[in-house]
């Protein structure tokens, strides 16, 4: 029997490996391209690619709305809950987990059933109609992140107490939220937010049944068209999702009274 | 005229009542501590006159204004909280400038009463730093300065010390009470701890069960305590229970001695009650009340004695100052210990 330390070390070493190899794997794949030699030339296939610039940026926009849709929605939303309805908590919190346990196709197939172009909203009339659809939907799926991230954020600071202060020297609802609860809960936000952004980067079913031209499916497209480039996609997408983690940290740290307190 | 008039207010939360019919009426820059046990309705008051809890019924009138309609924001209500309640993501600075901004003031302004505040708090260095930078009894501080800046009507103080540790505790109720006096403005503070009320208000409203029991001065609540209720809550209190022999006179007996308390009583048993402070070890002029008892638990507290004596079956608590030259008695010594009738208290059922 080895020392309890030893077996530590395994089970990380074990546990990195199991993570690691297939981005290696992978990672390694994506420079065959060139028969014989280790080159970029799959990443250059892609990132050449008019669609692939088309397709990146279109989803970017779509995600960068469905973030401030989200914060919107949700960061209000938390907090009334949490300042004048903590018996709703858990109600709002089942709410919030729907998206997990509902699948996007019936969640895609109940859109286009009520809002067709026969139905008395026929956002799928127009490209910009079914592009706020796909905003909605979005922020829809990202709402069991963005709700846990703000709670989460809500959480740390005494949200009843502080309103109470701001209201007692004057201060109105929108400037309490907008001066003193958003900056406060700002990490948690740009965690939901960043989980957004992941998420709305790599949705496939919401982009693919609307007919819009997302990320997505010009992924799904690549893998079944080309041999190489497809992986350098994930190792694109990985990389995108690993910035958004390390901006998030970033912007943690560069919080000035967050920097102060560590 | 009374600056703020809180006229039979009531507030019930479903079918619990946890303010009934309270009236108070407060001067322009007195300091008045609503006191009592927790869960007696002193939050709730101080509360509604906040404007966060609206009340079932009643007026709260502030300079003439009845506010019970206002928001909390409309009130012009400074308050400070036992929690501190500083913005985090705000400077102490610009914690203090928050309400001023809010009010429109200027820029140049507001630098200068900011730096005024803070002056006044004794921390004129110390704008910069984040809440979280500042010890609990500085968070406070500032606390009070960001709710004196807006130079509020009036000042709410919700148990502001009960977080701090002992010493700080008495150094910071004296310095509200300083600034409290130099700015002469309308406060109310809420506490349970009644050496804290005792010391540093102009007079104590002591509640229990949603009722104001007794509302008077420190010196009146300790010494002509209304009710059992007071009586019991404020300070130390001997019990003694006595037989009424001659009711008009106001004659008992207590033990084997009989004295009169100069006041008509009802016939039967009496409760009768007194500080330790009343209680003499010894005999002395003008203590006729003498009670043979043995000593107890014996407690220096430095200036004072606390001497605990049992007397029959009746526990006493005695308070004498300490003499160099007289050590206090030992556990197990047999005293006489003398009371005065007009330090007796006759206790309502």
């Amino acid at each position: 029997m080895g020392s309890p330390r030893f077996w530590s070390w395994a089970a990380l070493v074990a546990g990195l490996l199991y993570f690691f190899l297939p981005l290696v794997g992978m990672f390694e794949f994506s420079l065959r391209a060139r028969r014989g030699e280790y080159s970029f030339q799959a990443y250059t296939n892609v990132l050449s690619d008019p669609q692939f610039r088309e397709t990146f940026m279109y989803s970017v926009v779509v995600a960068l709305f469905t973030i401030v849709l989200g914060v919107l929605i949700v960061a209000p939303t938390a907090f009334w809950v949490r300042l004048k309805l903590p018996k709703l908590r858990p109600v709002i919190e089942f709410i919030t987990l729907l998206p997990l346990v509902i699948p996007p196709i019936v969640i895609v197939f109940g859109y286009i059933r009520l809002y067709n172009t026969s139905s008395w909203l026929p956002l799928t009339g127009t490209a910009m109609g079914t592009n706020i659809l796909l905003t909605f939907g979005y922020s829809v799926l990202a709402l069991p992140y963005m709700y846990r991230a703000v709670d989460t954020g809500l959480r740390t600071i005494d949200v009843a107490t502080l309103t109470e202060a701001a209201q007692s020297m004057g201060a109105s609802w929108f400037t309490i939220i907008t001066k003193l609860i958003l900056p406060n809960i700002l990490s948690a936000i740009l965690s939901g937010a960043f989980l957004t952004f992941a998420i709305v980067i790599g949705e496939y079913v919401f982009a693919a049944l609307l007919n819009r031209p997302g990320f997505g499916p010009y992924m799904v497209w690549m893998g079944g068209n080309k041999a190489y480039e497809p992986a350098a996609l994930a190792v694109i997408a990985f990389g995108i999702t690993w910035a958004c983690m390390g901006v998030i940290q970033l912007a943690t740290r560069l919080s000035k009274h967050n920097r102060v307190q560590r | 005229m009374a600056f703020l008039k809180i006229e039979h207010l009531e507030k019930s939360f479903g079918s619990t009542r946890v303010v009934k019919d309270f009236d108070l009426e407060i001067q322009k820059g007195e300091f008045i501590s609503l006191l009592g046990p927790s869960g007696c309705g002193k939050t709730t008051v101080l509360r509604m006159v906040a404007g966060f809890e609206t009340p079932s019924s009643g007026a709260i009138v502030i300079d003439d204004k009845d506010v019970v309609a206002l928001r909390p924001n409309q009130r012009n209500i400074g308050m400070v909280f036992q929690a501190y309640a500083l913005f985090p993501n705000l400077t102490v600075g610009e914690n203090v400038a928050f309400g001023l901004k809010i009010k429109g003031v200027g820029k140049d302004e507001r630098e200068a009463r900011v730096k005024e505040m803070l002056t006044m708090i004794g921390l004129p260095d110390l704008g910069n730093r984040y809440p979280f930078q500042l010890s609990g009894g500085q968070q406070q501080r500032v606390a009070l300065a960001r709710a004196l800046a807006i130079q509020p009507h009036v000042l709410l103080l919700d148990e502001p010390l009960s977080a701090l540790d002992a010493k700080i505790r008495v150094s910071l109720r004296t310095q509200i009470r300083e600034i409290q006096r130099e700015l002469q403005i309308t406060t109310i503070f809420v506490t349970h701890d009644q050496e804290e009320a005792l010391s540093i208000s102009d007079r104590i409203v002591v509640m229990n069960g949603g009722v104001a029991e007794q509302v008077g001065a420190p010196f009146e609540i300790y010494n002509r305590p209304a009710t059992r209720f007071v009586a019991q809550f404020v300070g130390t209190l001997n019990l003694i229970e006595a037989d009424v022999i001659a009711p008009e006179s106001g004659t008992v007996r207590i033990g084997t001695t009989e004295i009169s308390l100069g006041r008509p009583l009802k016939p039967g048993r009496v409760t009768l009650a007194c500080r330790p402070e009343a209680v003499s070890l010894g005999l002395a002029e003008g203590r006729p009340l003498v009670l043979h008892a043995e000593i107890g638990e014996v407690h220096f507290l430095g200036a004072v004695i606390r001497v605990q004596a049992r007397a029959g079956r009746t526990q006493l608590s005695l308070d004498t100052f300490n003499r160099p030259d007289t050590p206090p008695p030992a556990a197990g010594d047999k005293v006489q210990v003398s009371i005065s009738p007009a330090d007796l208290l006759v206790l309502e059922a």
